[in-house]
């Protein structure tokens, strides 16, 4: 997992509430045997409409989504953070997040920041106003940042210590295990020789 | 689960892989046996390819296609493409990744947890896991054995390690014995039905008492294998000259001196007299009789004797709604008695029934009868070798000469990931493990049985046992 510090990237608003996983990455894109390429299912019944908002060049190439409150909700598909890191976002910003979804989103490096509601509205004006704006996520201050002069957006947001910590050093959770190697090869070495083996390598 | 008097068989177990504790955090334990099959494991292996890792421990893994395979025409390429792409996307991951796999026409090729025992990997004392919840089969061995998501796949590949939180102990003491003709299985429905499927949530347990003792291991591997289906984290059996009869000699046992000291370590597997369990389950087994589903979840059920329940019986009211809504499903009327439920499809197969004490029993049933004109019998060996086996045991004719379809081993009906599916609204008597809506095919009915029902009911078209038979035909039986 990469390390994150601070991202500044395109922001998209998704004037959009309860943005369940069904909705992130239909269960027709589920099949697939691969970790990547789940890029085209994001939003897939959204994206047909041309109004919707990655359809439009300026967002495009978004990296930061701006979303309503409890997102995430639903099936506990992991397949939905890896459809929106594949699409190429770094954070989701929203009021309210469902556990699942943080909790995966923690597990695969996607910030989750959460705000107040407010901020999230002001954040969509700034965005709303000059499409293609950028919106800072600076996961070591927790804060985030948009926009610029009188309107400009300054503020903190949520997320646990440990997330936190982990992010901030790139460690997923095989990173930390494999960080305990040491101890697993200490356990290796005193196994008991007659335990079975599935082939001699 | 720490106490300062003895500790309980999983404690044990548990207690000797933990690689890491430390406060605040899971226990980091250490991972004896990993089994994969094609289903949970591709994002798994793409996840250490992107991240550039590979699989710490191939010799402590093993690969088996199951899920998908079709059961008949094995030979030829599989002609669903999901399953197969499936199936390719696993057979070139364990190439590359080095792992053992037992393919589609392998003869070591089976259901996974068929599989496992029947080399002799699965053995007292270790912790085995698998992306399937089913896993649970092999507690029965006196492992810690579970189930884990895509995520713990990649985990245990990368790691051969697993953070987990200790859950809390259960025993289920099962006194007396079962009486004549009632089996593992209708020990296990009777239980689920007791306890409801959310009663062992969170919990690993131990079956033990007098029934256990005398149980086979496969007959043992039974019951462990539906312990998820009451919520259960994980089941085990303390291990004794029964398992340890089943594991000597098979091809990845240990031998010579090894055995010795492995049987000798594994005669400690067993919870101490002064160890306290969490929470305690006392059945007796002399009572029990055969026991089939009604509904949709492996809950609902009732003695074969019995009736469909009337929903508003029920005291819970969520209770009554589940209730009635499984018999809309089901197309059953509330006060039906069960032996007149009429049966489409009879299915005797699983990882929960798809041995050869199975199919042996089921043949034994069978044996000089027709199966009903209007029913259907699948019999689909869980392995390979179980296939062999049964072939040579003349059971493959015995099946065929009573007009029921003898298939290639894997997991077939159970699920219905490959062409074996129910229509919608037929209705199946099964010997698998779940009953959930669905599961055997889209709008497919099915009614949980042990093997003696499902082969009885073959035979009399509804759901039956082997006393409500006529006599099988002269000369035919054995
Ligand atoms: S036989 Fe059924 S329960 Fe067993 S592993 Fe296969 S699908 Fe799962």
């Amino acid at each position: 997992m990469e390390k994150f510090t601070s991202h500044t990237g395109v922001g998209v608003p998704l004037r959009r509430s309860n943005v369940d996983t069904d909705q992130i990455i239909p269960a027709v894109y589920l099949k697939r045997v691969t970790r990547s390429g789940f890029e085209d299912g994001l939003f897939a019944a959204w994206r047909n409409d041309p109004a919707f908002v990655l359809n439009q060049p300026a967002y495009a190439a978004g990296s930061v989504l701006v979303a309503g409150p409890d997102f995430g909700t639903g099936s506990s598909r992991e397949h939905a953070v890896w459809a929106l890191q594949n699409y190429g976002f770094k954070a989701v910003i929203s009021s309210r997040f469902a556990d699942i979804f943080r909790g995966n989103s923690g597990k695969a490096g996607l910030v989750a920041a959460q705000v107040d509601e407010k901020v999230v509205q002001r954040i969509w004006a700034i965005l709303e106003d000059q499409p293609g704006a950028t919106v800072t996520v600076d996961l070591e201050s927790r804060t985030v940042r948009a926009g610029e002069g009188v309107d400009a957006v300054e503020d903190s947001f949520d997320i646990d210590d440990y997330t936190r910590w982990r992010l901030l050093e790139g460690l997923d959770d095989i990173g930390i295990t494999l960080g305990r190697e040491a101890e697993i090869a200490a356990y290796e070495a005193a196994r008991p020789a007659w335990k079975p083996v599935t082939q001699r390598v | 689960m720490s106490r300062t008097g003895g500790r309980t068989l999983a404690e044990k177990v548990w207690d000797e892989h933990v690689v890491r504790s430390a406060e605040g955090e899971p226990d980091l334990l250490f991972i004896d046996l990993h089994l994969i099959h094609e289903v949970t494991s591709p994002q798994a292996f793409d996840g250490l390819r992107l991240a550039g890792r590979r699989v710490r421990r191939p010799d402590l893994t093993l690969a088996t296609e199951d899920h998908n395979v079709p059961t008949i025409d094995w030979d030829k390429p599989i002609a669903d493409p999901v399953s197969r792409t499936q199936v390719e996307t696993l057979r070139r991951n364990a190439e590359e990744f080095g792992v053992r796999l037992h393919p589609l026409g392998d003869v070591e090729q089976g259901i996974v947890h068929v599989v496992g025992p029947q080399l002799g990997l699965t053995q007292p004392g270790m912790t085995i896991v698998c992306g399937d919840s089913h896993t649970s089969t092999h507690g029965a061995f006196g492992a810690i054995a579970f189930g884990i998501g895509t995520s713990e796949v990649e985990h245990v590949l990368a790691t051969q390690t697993l953070p987990q939180s200790k859950p809390r102990t259960m025993a289920v003491t099962v006194n007396g014995s079962l009486p004549e003709g009632v089996t593992a299985k209708d020990l296990v429905l009777t239980l689920i039905t007791h306890t409801g499927t959310g009663g062992g949530q969170g919990y690993i347990v131990e079956y033990r008492g007098q029934a256990i003792e005398e149980l086979s291991m496969e007959a043992r591997m039974t019951i462990c294998n539906m312990s998820i289906e009451w919520g259960a984290k994980a089941g085990l059996i303390a291990p004794d000259d029964t398992t340890f009869a089943y594991i000597e000699g098979r091809p990845e046992a240990p031998k010579g001196a090894d055995w010795d000291e492995a049987v000798a370590h594994w005669r400690t597997l067993v919870s101490d007299d002064d160890a306290e369990f969490d929470r305690e389950i006392v059945l007796d087994a002399s009572t029990m009789t055969p026991f089939v589903t009604w509904g949709t979840n492996p809950g609902q059920g009732v003695p074969l004797g019995g009736a469909v329940p009337v929903p508003a019986e029920f005291e819970d009211p969520s209770d009554q709604v589940a209730a009635e809504r499984a018999l809309t499903y089901m197309g059953l009327e509330a006060g039906t008695p069960m032996r007149e439920v009429k049966v489409d499809t009879v299915f005797v197969g699983s990882c929960t029934n798809g041995r050869i004490e199975d199919l042996r029993l089921a043949a034994d049933i069978v044996k000089g009868r027709r199966v009903a004109a209007d029913t259907r019998l699948l019999v689909v060996p869980g392995s390979v070798r179980v296939r062999l086996q049964a072939e040579q045991e003349g059971l493959d004719v015995v099946f065929k000469e009573a007009g029921a379809e003898w298939r290639g081993a894997g997991c077939s009906m159970c699920l219905g990931m490959n062409p074996d599916q129910l229509a919608p609204g037929e209705r199946s008597a099964s010997t698998s493990n779940r009953n959930f809506e669905g599961r055997q095919g889209k709008g497919g009915r099915t009614h949980l049985v042990s093997v003696p029902v499902a082969a009885a009911t073959a035979i009399r078209g509804t759901l039956s046992s082997p006393a409500d038979l006529e006599p099988a035909a002269a000369g035919a039986a054995s």
